[in-house]
């Protein structure tokens, strides 16, 4: 069976992907942030799976207003990095892992998640950035192959926290009954706090993505249990991203063991947090 | 039914629903046009034609035209969309939060890097 061996919860914030592709990671409004990341890589590099799962949402980029997929999966063997409108970022096209994410596909419309399948599709930022957060100097190819799990995040209404936990938890079972074994790593992206338009553009609100944080870990129920409105309320019109934070959790055990975190502010407009946790539960 | 039923009223919060996406489809589709350098080309060689082309309100092709960031969110710009435009222009995020804010570019970056706004 394949089982899941680390959850990692990063902001997917362009600007965190340009300051690595021009080398600014060492300037001063982002060397706090990079600084922040090192413990989290270095486990990471300790650990590397057979397969990850990045949950993610796109930005325009792979798909348009045309179709709005609640919840997608992709199946093809390759993800081409999108071009954004500036050129692609200078990182490696994305391996996929087909067999695993049609056994996904069909345990989870089994369960009752009715997915959209993308057999093609470009990854944007949302992809990219955290890949680079893993993995900062991929080379020609990323550490093993990855799977894009999307989630509409930008049109009201998006799918509620309750449901995205209960995606996870589906998430981890599926994974758990595929036949081979497999170590998988799954990614949660996006947030912290951060509202990009309207008058209260550049909300930050520190006490919510610090309960956030330690919820996540120990609490992730009372975290499902909080509404679209006083999500976008606390955690302003884009910090509803974190919804994505809730599939990766729910993939893993009820008890995980944090590795690393740390939070920052700016990064950008945003919030930003990272969260790495060992699905190994706690002793004792 | 009202379409407007269900919809969140948060002060200072614009919201991305059905009736603001249907509103601004074709002009959301022209921002997303420009992510090709070629049609960044046709648009900035005569950027009226290129709006009618997309079937853009007079609204909508005034907000354009005049790079009126707050109307184009009013007529139904996404933001990430939206932002396709500024990026072309090449405009950051903070200057739309300056705009967006009354605040102007630098005093809105001066309050991220203060750890963000609260008020609101």
């Amino acid at each position: 069976m394949a089982e899941v061996i680390w959850g990692l919860a990063t902001s997917h914030v362009p600007s965190i992907g340009a300051a690595m592709d021009r080398g600014k990671t060492d300037d001063p409004n982002w060397k706090a942030l990079f600084d922040g990341y090192a413990p989290a890589r270095a486990w990471l590099a300790e650990h590397q799976p057979d397969v990850a799962i990045v949950v993610y949402n796109d930005h325009a980029n792979g798909i348009d207003l045309d179709f709005i997929p609640t919840f997608g999966l992709g199946t093809a063997e390759r993800y081409e990095v999108a071009d954004e409108g500036f050129g692609r970022r200078p990182v490696p096209d994305v391996l996929g892992h087909p067999e695993l994410s049609f056994h996904l596909v069909e345990s989870l419309v089994d369960e009752g998640f009715d997915l959209t399948v993308f057999q093609e599709l470009a990854v944007d930022h949302g992809f990219t950035v955290p890949l680079s957060v893993w993995t900062p100097d991929p080379g020609d190819a990323w550490p093993c192959p990855v799977i894009p799990l999307l989630v509409n995040v930008i049109q009201y209404p998006q799918p509620t926290a309750a449901r995205c936990y209960a995606l996870g938890q589906a998430l981890g079972r599926a994974i758990r009954s595929y036949p081979d074994d497999l170590t998988v790593g799954v990614l949660g992206t996006g947030g912290m706090s951060h509202q990009l338009a309207g008058t209260r553009a550049g909300f930050i609100n520190p006490d919510f993505d610090h309960m956030w944080m330690e919820s996540i870990e120990t609490d992730p129920a009372r975290l499902a249990a909080l509404s679209r409105e006083e999500l976008i309320r606390q955690a302003g019109s884009e910090g509803i991203e974190l919804i994505m934070w809730l599939i990766m959790r729910g993939a893993m055990h009820d008890q995980v063991t944090k590795v690393h975190s740390d939070y920052f502010v700016p990064a950008s407009n945003t919030a930003a947090g990272i969260a790495l946790f060992d699905n190994t539960p706690p002793a004792g | 039914m009202s379409t407007g039923a269900g919809r969140l009223d948060l002060p200072g919060t614009p919201i991305f629903d059905g009736d603001t996406s249907r509103r601004g489809l074709r002009m959301n589709k022209l921002f997303m046009s420009l992510r090709d350098a070629a049609n960044r080309e046709r648009f900035l060689a005569d950027e009226a034609a290129y709006c009618q082309e997309f079937g853009l309100t007079a609204e909508q092709q005034q907000a354009v035209l005049a790079r009126d960031w707050q109307a184009m969110i009013d007529l139904g710009g996404s933001i990430f969309y939206v932002y396709k435009l500024a990026m072309m222009d090449g405009r950051s995020m903070q200057y739309l939060g300056g705009v967006f804010t009354g605040m102007g570019e630098d005093d809105f970056l001066a309050a991220m890097r203060a750890g963000g706004r609260r008020d609101g």
